[in-house]
């Protein structure tokens, strides 16, 4: 099961966290802290694997963004790999050629779209199609109460 | 400012801006707390804000947060906007639910309503935003208040795909905190049955769930195994085509196919001939598969598929019976070794490690040994240096000790600091393993202090004198080696050390020698005394009067060094005291009490090498695997000791009365020793389980050796309620029970005995086939941490439905400074706590002693006395028994009478007791009868090995 999963800059800022076992706020900045600075000293070619307490890390940089996932002893290193990867294909995908400000100013988006998925830690739904067609969904929803919204506005409906 | 979706918050993208152009810290944190106070002026405020005016600022919280600032407030206006009918509003108050919300349980219970009336939606958005939240919070209360809704959500025929797989691991995270809430009996095979979806999704996400359901039960779940094997064999035949979007890179599937690969894991190989073989194949055909030429040249077509190819070999590991699969495995792996990418060279190498456990593949894995120590030398990742040297230490046995040694020692003079001392662990114990000559390991032991004295710790260089001393062909050897490595113009403290110790057990084996003759030694420690640390100017000063008894030619020279003033007028009390206590030792006596007082140290005795539990104690990262690991390299080893080595130890134990390699004999072994040793040991030992070691309370296949010192008392608690049950270094465990009638209460206290916590405490009770269905025991559940120097009670309700036989097992496992341990226990909970004891006089008694009469209803027990036979402990033990002591009865006053009944739920049993003592043979006669057969046979096996 993977326990969370970071995203930050190069600069060492924290973009997302997602955190699927309960650990109290202080630890988590506690976690957080110590795994970027431990993760932005690592040189490229060094491996994407680190022994971090009684976890495996596994992390991998997209430009300026580094993804960092915590897993079990159980867990498959090089699977989880994949996890990141169509997470930054199903953020591409929807952002089109996504960046760094995409998810700092749609972070509510890039939460929906690891909740599609991710669920409790462990993977729900691999197929990209799938994931998509539910963001859509979402999308939809959003355009049809922006379109009511504004028809209210006016007095229409 | 980059494009905002949908209907993006304007207001929350010109703040994010604002923050962006911040041009420092506390510019940021001014915008910040401006944005908070307006915040929360409008919450406060009377105009009622509308939906999206709401989620637009909780949203603004939200990145507030994101930014790393803690937020005290808007809880309540995204509990509101959970039932806002407008599905955005909805949204964003759940993402900052399970975003803000850890556990806090005010907050929960205000938001159950809400989550349920979603749950029944019919729109499966919002069923699915539900489901998400729960797994978010996970907690008991989410248990407590969904754990009938969600099952049905996950096996009904009309709930949609999508909301089955969000179902399947809201349920699996739901498990993980409260286990019952997984429904049993037919829910078991509707959920087994989801292996079968049409849904590779369904499939996916249904099968983390049922291996977590299979880890907790895996009887109740082994329907699985089959349905499994026959899912996998479709995917691997499947072309990448066939599985439209679940083929990845070209890979079929491989989430599923890890997830079911996973699975297996939990189980031996099938038994079904047909299930066993098709799942080989399907091995098979992966192994194939890594040989092909790869599909795509991406890196993600790579890493999916040996993803699968690992979870493959891991499978053939475990199941450790195909010796063609693991050599296969293993030739496969060698190719990964001298791969590019760094990350496969990495998991080659961890993987190797456990190839080179099993005895069919670790000659195949011995063949990689240059590419290893190539390794060693040349990655630039310390982590991987890391896993080489794990391997290394995997792979040596007796025919390559001798190089692996050296090139690990060659290795640590430019190690990284991070690695040394576990490296100076490993080699200290390779060198001890497979030393065939003791000169050999003495001078790894002293190159390891020269290399790297400071990651020697107190252990190693303990081993090396208790070695030497236990060790008469290697003393000679050892003092002219440890004068030489004196002679280096700056040695190391522990080197000094070492070199005092022995000399001054063996100096006198090397002082023929002129250039090493008794002044010479003595010249040339004292040279290092005044750069030594006060603890290793005691031990010098203690080799000194050695000297003096060994060399009394030195004597004057080294009473000047004692009675000079920084020793006998030292600052240091213990200095102080060895000096004039020596000096005067010395000067009083006369030679012949010198000699015995000064005699050599008589051998050491042992029983395991103390330097590997603390490897495993120092490396942190002992998960179960590694256990697995060591216990299976001590298993190889074991078999792979050959006979004659065996007739050799079996020797070396009689002449030397201790066994020095602790390691290369089988444990059983050393149990027999220990009991053959001391009453004491016999006392403490097993009472239930004959000469099987196995069944002995304690450690049993745990990871940490921290039982040292470890005493288990459960055979004395067959007579008394309550006491100390075990305790060892970290823990004590005390039990105070009352029993009335056929019910019991049994009281377990656990404390702690340690400066840390131990997380993840356990304790389990489990009955065993005696006492399955006869005995009920209801365990109340304990904190899951046990802080330092705290006691936590666990209380623990019985009853006894009909007689039955042996203890429950207790077993308690914790993490322990990230060792996980496991106490395998029992609890004291026999069948004798139900005697409530019965009065009666001569003539009813004998009465119903002739009453009594058939075969079966007597048991009889002669066996012979193993404490003293004295009177009142004899009493006081039948009494503690539970049974009544009917004196003057019986015609020969010398014997003991007792009566009782056993009351269990469905009946009263009653039972007589009769106990002869033979004093001149040490031998008792136990007789007992009862009323029910079985009865009798049980009562005697638990009294006969108290006395």
């Amino acid at each position: 099961m993977m326990q969370f999963m970071l995203l930050f800059s190069r600069q060492g800022k924290l973009r997302l966290q997602k955190w699927y076992e309960a650990y109290p706020d202080k630890i988590k900045k506690k976690i957080t802290r110590e795994l970027i600075s431990t993760i932005l000293t690592r040189k490229p070619k060094m491996s994407s694997f680190l022994e971090w307490k009684d976890l495996k890390i596994v992390y991998k940089r997209y430009a300026s963004l580094y993804f960092c996932c915590a897993i079990e002893q159980d867990d498959n290193e090089l699977l989880t790999l994949e996890v990141i990867h169509r997470y930054v294909e199903l953020l591409d995908k929807y952002f089109g050629s996504v960046c760094e400000l995409d998810i700092i100013f749609n972070f509510e988006k890039a939460y929906f779209m690891l909740d599609e998925l991710m669920v409790g830690g462990e993977v729900c739904e691999t197929s990209k199609k799938s994931v998509l067609k539910a963001i859509a969904a979402q999308d939809l929803l959003q355009e049809d109460e922006a379109v009511e919204g504004a028809l209210r506005e006016i007095g229409l409906y | 400012m980059p494009a905002v979706r949908g209907d993006g918050m304007r207001g929350l993208a010109v703040f994010i801006s604002d923050i962006r152009n911040c041009k420092s810290k506390e510019a940021e944190v001014k915008r910040i707390n401006k944005e908070l106070a307006n915040i929360r002026s409008k919450f406060k405020g009377d105009k009622t804000l509308d939906g999206y005016q709401k989620k637009k600022y909780v949203c603004k919280l939200l990145f507030i947060f994101l930014l790393g600032h803690d937020i005290d407030f808007g809880h309540m206006e995204a509990v509101n906007l959970l039932s806002s009918n407008k599905y955005t509003e909805k949204q964003i108050g759940y993402l900052f639910i399970s975003v803000l919300v850890n556990t806090n349980s005010d907050l929960i219970k205000l938001i159950v309503q809400s989550i349920k009336n979603d749950l029944g939606s019919r729109n499966p958005v919002h069923v699915n935003l539900a489901l998400q939240c729960i797994a978010n919070i996970g907690s008991k209360e989410m248990a407590d208040a969904f754990g009938n809704d969600i099952p049905k959500l996950l096996v009904s025929g009309e709930t949609m795909d999508v909301v089955k797989q969000s179902a399947a691991l809201c349920l699996l995270r739901l498990f993980r905190t409260t286990q019952e809430i997984i429904p049993g009996g037919e829910w078991t095979s509707r959920i087994i049955h989801l292996l079968n979806d049409q849904h590779m999704g369904v499939v996916t996400a249904a099968c983390s769930l049922i291996e977590a359901l299979v880890k907790k039960n895996p009887d109740e779940y082994k329907g699985c195994v089959s349905l499994a094997v026959s899912r996998l064999s479709r995917i691997v035949t499947a072309s990448y085509t066939d599985l439209q979007d679940y083929t990845y890179y070209f890979v079929p599937a491989p989430w599923l196919s890890v997830k079911l690969l996973r699975l297996l894991q939990h189980y031996p190989p099938p038994e079904d001939p047909g299930v066993r073989g098709r799942l080989n194949e399907c091995l098979d055909t992966i192994l194939n598969k890594a040989q092909e030429p790869p599909k795509s040249k991406k890196v993600q077509h790579s890493n999916a598929k040996n993803a699968v190819l690992f979870e493959a070999i891991s499978i053939i590991i475990h199941s450790d019976s195909e010796p063609n699969l693991l050599v296969r495995a293993c030739n496969q792996l060698g190719q990964f070794l001298s791969h590019r990418e760094t990350n496969l060279r990495y998991l080659a190498l961890e993987t190797m490690c456990l190839l080179a456990t099993s005895e069919f593949s670790h000659e195949a894995v011995k063949k990689h040994q240059e590419t290893v120590i190539n390794a060693l030398k040349t990655e630039r990742d310390v982590s991987v240096r890391q896993r080489a040297v794990d391997l290394l230490y995997a792979m040596c046995d007796r025919s390559n000790a001798e190089e692996i040694v050296q090139e690990m020692l060659n290795y640590l003079e430019t190690a990284d600091y991070s690695i040394r001392e576990e490296m100076v662990l490993k080699v200290a114990i390779l060198a001890e393993k497979y030393a065939q000559d003791y000169t050999w390991y003495v001078d790894v032991i002293l190159n390891l202090i020269r290399i790297a004295g400071d990651y020697v710790s107190e252990e190693v260089w303990y081993r090396v004198i208790q070695i030497v001393v236990n060790r008469e062909d290697v003393q000679g050897y050892a003092a002219k080696t440890v004068f030489e490595a004196l002679q280096a113009p700056a040695c190391h403290e522990n080197m000094v050390k070492v070199g005092g110790y022995i000399l001054g057990e063996f100096g006198n084996l090397i002082a023929g020698d002129s250039r090493s003759a008794p002044a010479v030694q003595f010249q040339l420690l004292h040279s290092k005394y005044h750069l030594c640390s006060p603890g290793t100017r005691a031990l010098l000063l203690t080799t000194y009067i050695k000297f003096i008894n060994l060399f009394p030619e030195i004597k004057g020279q080294i009473q000047e060094v004692l009675k000079s003033n920084s020793n006998l007028r030292s600052s240091d009390a213990e200095l102080q005291q060895r000096a004039s206590e020596y000096l005067h030792l010395s000067i009083t006596t006369t030679t012949d009490v010198l000699a015995t007082v000064l005699e050599e140290m008589p051998p050491f005795t042992e029983k395991e090498s103390s330097i590997l539990a603390v490897l495993k104690k120092k490396s942190g990262r002992m998960s179960a695997q590694e256990a697995q690991k060591e216990a299976r390299v001590q298993a190889r080893e074991n078999n792979a000791v050959p006979a004659l080595e065996k007739v050799q130890n079996a020797q070396l134990n009689n002449s030397t009365s201790a066994d020095l390699l602790g390691l290369s004999t089988p444990p059983a072994t050393q149990n027999n020793n220990q009991s053959n040793t001391g009453v004491l040991v016999d006392v403490l030992g097993d009472l239930y389980g004959g000469s099987n070691s196995n069944t002995h309370n304690g450690t049993s296949s745990s990871p940490s050796l921290t039982s040292s010192g470890a005493v288990d008392n459960i055979k004395k608690f067959v007579c008394k309620n309550n006491g100390v049950l075990y305790e060892n270094d970290i823990i004590q465990i005390g039990i105070k029970s009352e029993f009335r009638q056929n019910l019991g209460r049994i009281g377990v206290f656990y404390g702690n005995k340690t400066s840390m916590p131990l997380q993840g405490f356990t304790p389990a009770v489990s009955v065993g086939p005696g006492q399955q269905g006869k005995v009920t025991v209801q365990v109340k559940p304990v904190e899951p941490s046990v802080d330092a120097g705290a006691q936590v009670q666990q209380l623990v309700n019985c009853e006894c439905v009909e007689d039955f036989n042996g203890l429950p097992d207790l077993s308690v496992s914790f993490t322990y400074g990230n060792v996980p341990q496991r106490l395998a226990l029992r609890l004291p909970l026999s069948c004798n706590k139900f005697f409530e004891p019965t009065d009666m006089n001569g003539e009813s008694f004998f009465a119903r002693w002739k009453n009594l009469s058939a075969p079966a209803q007597e048991a009889q027990k002669i066996f012979k006395a193993t404490s003293p036979m004295e009177n009142a402990s004899i009493k006081t033990k039948l009494l503690g028994f539970g049974m009544q002591l009917l004196e003057g009865i019986d015609p020969n006053p010398d014997n003991y009478v007792c009566a009782a009944i056993i009351h269990t739920r469905t009946q009263q049993i009653g039972c007589l007791l009769r106990l002869e003592p033979n004093r001149q043979a040490e031998m008792y006669r136990l007789t007992i009868r009862a009323s029910k057969e079985s009865t009798s046979s049980i009562l005697a096996e638990l009294l006969a090995e108290q006395f």
